[in-house]
C-alpha cells in the first residue's frame, strides 16, 4: 500500500509541474484526447429492462454511425442501472458524477427519478439529456438549464390527439387510464382539445398499475357503447387489456385510439393481431417516408432484428442531440454556458422528422402522427394516418 | 344497464368458478389429511406456468390441459409422502412446511419464467366473442364456467358413489373410527394430497388465459381459497362451491361498482360469515 500511494503521489506532482509548463493550447488538445463521458441511467433490471435495453440499442446505433467521434473526441458510455426506482437513479448519478467524472448525463426512463436527482443535476451543472421520462414538469415548473428532453412531454403526445379523434372516431369516448401520474396527465391533454373540438366524455376511468385482468372495465365499456375509446396503459396493462378487448368482441364495434405507448412495437409483439386496426397518437410511425427512418430502420434490422420501436428511437435521437452539440463546440465542454448554448440551438434530422430544441423550455419541438395497428412487410407494426402537425409543448 | 349486469354476472361466475377449483383441492385436502395447505396458490401458479410452457412446445392446449394436473398431483403426492408424512399431527410445523413450500415454488418460477406479467391467449377453438343477440361475450369464460360445474358434480358423484370417495368421507368424518374399520387413512390422505394439488394445477391450466400470470399469484390464489373455505365452510365441497360462487359475485361487482375497496368487501363478507356461523355457511357444527 504505501509503495502505490509514494508512486501516486509522485506521479500526481509530475502531473501537475507538466500541466504548470503546459500552454493554454497544449492542455485543450490533451483534453481532447481524453474521451468524452457520458453517464447512461437507465433502467436495465425489473419492469422497464426492456425499455432499458432498447434505449440503449439505440444509442449504440448512432454512435456506431458516427464511429464513436464527436468534435474529434471518442465518445465513451458509462452505463448504470436506474432500477425503476428514483433513490437509486439518485445513486447512480451521484456515482456517475463524483467518481466517474463525467461529462454529460443522458437517459432515465421514470419521471420520479428525473425529478429526484433534478436538484443534484442543477447544483453540480452537469447537462442532462432526458431521453425517456414524459411528465410535463420537468420541462415547465421543475426546469434547469442544464436539463433538455429530446423525447416528448406527455402533453406534447396526447393533446394533438383530441381534436383528431372528435374528427375521425366519434364524439362519445370512454376515457380509460392507469392511476398515476402519467394516466392523469395524458388524459388530461388529451381532454383539453377533446372538449374544446365538442367531444363528449361517456366515462371516465382509472384503474390500478399492474392489474391481471380488465374484465370489469370492459364490461362497462360494453355497456356504455362509446364511438371510441382512448386509453393510456403501458407494459403488460396494455397487453392484457388489448387482449381482452379483442376476446370480448369490441374490436368489431367500438374503435380503439389510444395513446402511442399502447401501440409500441415492444408491446405488439405480445398483443399480435388483437391489436390491429387500434389507432395512436405518437411521435414516431415505422412507415414515415424519410431518408434518416429508412437508414434507422435498416440498421436497427440488420443489428438487433425484428421490428424497432419507439424507445430504439428516443435512445438514437438522444445521442444525436448530443453529438450535434459536441461537434457544435468542437470537442470542447469544458465551457458550460457554450455547451448549453449548442443544445438550445440543437436540430436534428431524425427518423421521426425534423426534431428541434426550444430555447425556451429545452424540450423537443415535434411533429406528432395519427397511426394504426397494421401489417406492413409481414410485420405487426403502426402505419402513418396522419400528420398532426408540429407540436411545441406551451412550457407551463 | 341490464345487459352490464349480465356480462358482469357471467364475468363473476367465471371467476368463482375458478376459485372453486382451489377451494374444492384446499377443502379435500384439509378435510382427510388435516392439513391446511399454504402451497396451494403456489401450485396453482406452477400450474399455469406448466401449462404456458407445454402449450408453446406442444402446440396444443388441450393435451397440457391433461398433462399439467398429473404432474402436479405426482408433486403434490410426493410432498405428502416425502414432507408432510413425517410431521403427522403436528399442526404448526405442517403450515410452515407448507408455506416455506410455497415461497421455494414461487421463487423458482419467478426464476425460471421471470418476473414479467404474462398473459396468456386462449386456444383458438375457443378465442374470440360469441354472439347471442344483443349480449357479445368472450367464448373463454364460458368454458371456464362449465369446466368448474362438470368437476363439481364429477367430484360429488365421486365421494357418493365410488369406494374411493367412501373412504374419503369416513377419514373425513372421523378417522379413528375409520382405521378401526380397516381404511388406511395414509393410504386415503395420500391420494386425496394427490388429487387436491392436480385440481389446483388444472386451475392454473384453465385460469391463466383469464386472469394473467404474474409473481405474487400465488400468495393472492391462496388467500382467496382460504376466503372461500372459511365462508363456505371446510370440508364440504358444496361449502366450496357456494363459497366460491358467493366470493366470485363480491368480488366481480365489488370491482364494477366500487373498484376502489373491492378486496375489502371480500373481507367485510368473511368476518360476517365468522361473527354470525363461524364453522362456514355450510360447514358442520361442532367437529
Amino acid at each position: 500500500m504505501g509503495r502505490i500511494n509514494r508512486r501516486q503521489v509522485v506521479k500526481a506532482g509530475l502531473g501537475v509541474i507538466g500541466l504548470a509548463a503546459s500552454s493554454k493550447f497544449s492542455f485543450a488538445v490533451a483534453q481532447r484526447e481524453e474521451p468524452l463521458r457520458i453517464g447512461v441511467v437507465l433502467s436495465y433490471s425489473g419492469p422497464y429492462a426492456r425499455l432499458g435495453q432498447e434505449i440503449t440499442r439505440g444509442m449504440e446505433l448512432y454512435l456506431e454511425r458516427v464511429n464513436l467521434q464527436a468534435g474529434g473526441r471518442r465518445i465513451q458510455l458509462l452505463k448504470e442501472d436506474e432500477e425503476a426506482d428514483p433513490a437509486v437513479a439518485l445513486r447512480k448519478v451521484r456515482k456517475l458524477v463524483e467518481q466517474d467524472r463525467v461529462d454529460l448525463l443522458a437517459g432515465i426512463i421514470l419521471s420520479s427519478s428525473a425529478y429526484a436527482i433534478r436538484d443534484y443535476v442543477n447544483e453540480k451543472q452537469i447537462p442532462l439529456i432526458i431521453a425517456n421520462a414524459f411528465a410535463n414538469g420537468i420541462t415547465r415548473e421543475r426546469r434547469s438549464p442544464y436539463i433538455f428532453r429530446t423525447s416528448i412531454s406527455s402533453w406534447q403526445q396526447h393533446y394533438p390527439m383530441g381534436a383528431w379523434v372528435v374528427k375521425n372516431i366519434g364524439k362519445k369516448v370512454f376515457l380509460l387510464a392507469l392511476d398515476y401520474a402519467f394516466g392523469k396527465e395524458a388524459t388530461a391533454a388529451f381532454k383539453e382539445s377533446f372538449l374544446q373540438a365538442g367531444g363528449e366524455v361517456v366515462a371516465e376511468v382509472y384503474s390500478p398499475l399492474g392489474s391481471t385482468d380488465y374484465s370489469a372495465v370492459i364490461s362497462r365499456i360494453a355497456a356504455a357503447r362509446p364511438e371510441g375509446v382512448h386509453a393510456v396503459l403501458s407494459g403488460s396493462d396494455a397487453v392484457i387489456f388489448m387482449r381482452q378487448f379483442a376476446q370480448f368482441g369490441l374490436n368489431r364495434t367500438v374503435q380503439l385510439a389510444v395513446s402511442g405507448e399502447v401501440t409500441d412495437e415492444t408491446v405488439l409483439e405480445a398483443i399480435g393481431e388483437a391489436a390491429l386496426g387500434a389507432k395512436s397518437g405518437n411521435h414516431w410511425v415505422y412507415t414515415l417516408n424519410n431518408t434518416a427512418n429508412k437508414e434507422f430502420i435498416q440498421a436497427y434490422r440488420k443489428k438487433y432484428g425484428g421490428v424497432p420501436n419507439h424507445f430504439a428511437v428516443r435512445g438514437y435521437d438522444a445521442m444525436q442531440f448530443i453529438v450535434n452539440a459536441v461537434q457544435d463546440v468542437q470537442g470542447d465542454v469544458s465551457n458550460k454556458r457554450k455547451l448549453l448554448e449548442a443544445f438550445k440551438r440543437a436540430k436534428i434530422i431524425s427518423p421521426r422528422g425534423f426534431v428541434q430544441m426550444d430555447p425556451e423550455t429545452n424540450n423537443a419541438t415535434q411533429r406528432v402522427y395519427a397511426r394504426e395497428v397494421a401489417r406492413v412487410d409481414g410485420l405487426i407494426t403502426n402505419k402513418l394516418i396522419a400528420d398532426l402537425g408540429i407540436i411545441r409543448d406551451p412550457g407551463k | 344497464m341490464a345487459l352490464l349486469l349480465l356480462i358482469q354476472l357471467l364475468n363473476s361466475l367465471a371467476f368463482g368458478m375458478l376459485l372453486f377449483l382451489l377451494a374444492l383441492g384446499l377443502s379435500l385436502i384439509f378435510g382427510v389429511a388435516r392439513v391446511v395447505n399454504l402451497a396451494h396458490g403456489a401450485f396453482y401458479l406452477l400450474g399455469a406456468y406448466l401449462g404456458l410452457a407445454l402449450t408453446q412446445a406442444l402446440g396444443s392446449f388441450w393435451v397440457s390441459l391433461l398433462l399439467v394436473p398429473l404432474l402436479v398431483g405426482l408433486l403434490g403426492v410426493s410432498v405428502e409422502r416425502l414432507l408432510l408424512r413425517g410431521l403427522h399431527g403436528r399442526e404448526l410445523e405442517q403450515v410452515l412446511l407448507t408455506i416455506g413450500l410455497g415461497f421455494v415454488l414461487a421463487d423458482l418460477l419467478r426464476a425460471w419464467f421471470g418476473a414479467s406479467i404474462r398473459s396468456v391467449p386462449p386456444p383458438a377453438e375457443l378465442s374470440g366473442p360469441l354472439i347471442l343477440g344483443p349480449l357479445i361475450y368472450p367464448k373463454y369464460p364460458l368454458f371456464v364456467l362449465a369446466t368448474g360445474l362438470l368437476l363439481f358434480l364429477l367430484v360429488r358423484l365421486i365421494l357418493a358413489r365410488t369406494p374411493f370417495g367412501i373412504q374419503v368421507r369416513a377419514v373425513t368424518t372421523d378417522p379413528a373410527m375409520a382405521s378401526s374399520l380397516g381404511i388406511r387413512p395414509t393410504r386415503v390422505s395420500l391420494a386425496t394430497f394427490g388429487l387436491g394439488s392436480a385440481l389446483a394445477g388444472l386451475g392454473g391450466v384453465v385460469g391463466a388465459p383469464l386472469i394473467a400470470l404474474a409473481p405474487g399469484l400465488d400468495a393472492q390464489m391462496t388467500l382467496f381459497a382460504l376466503i372461500v373455505v372459511v365462508i363456505g365452510g371446510l370440508g364440504r365441497i358444496e361449502g366450496a362451491f357456494f363459497g366460491a360462487l358467493l366470493v366470485g359475485f363480491v368480488d366481480g361487482f365489488g370491482r364494477l361498482f366500487f373498484p376502489q375497496v373491492a378486496m375489502f368487501l371480500i373481507f367485510a363478507l368473511m368476518a360476517l360469515v365468522l361473527a354470525l356461523r363461524p364453522e362456514g355457511l355450510l360447514g358442520r357444527r361442532g367437529t
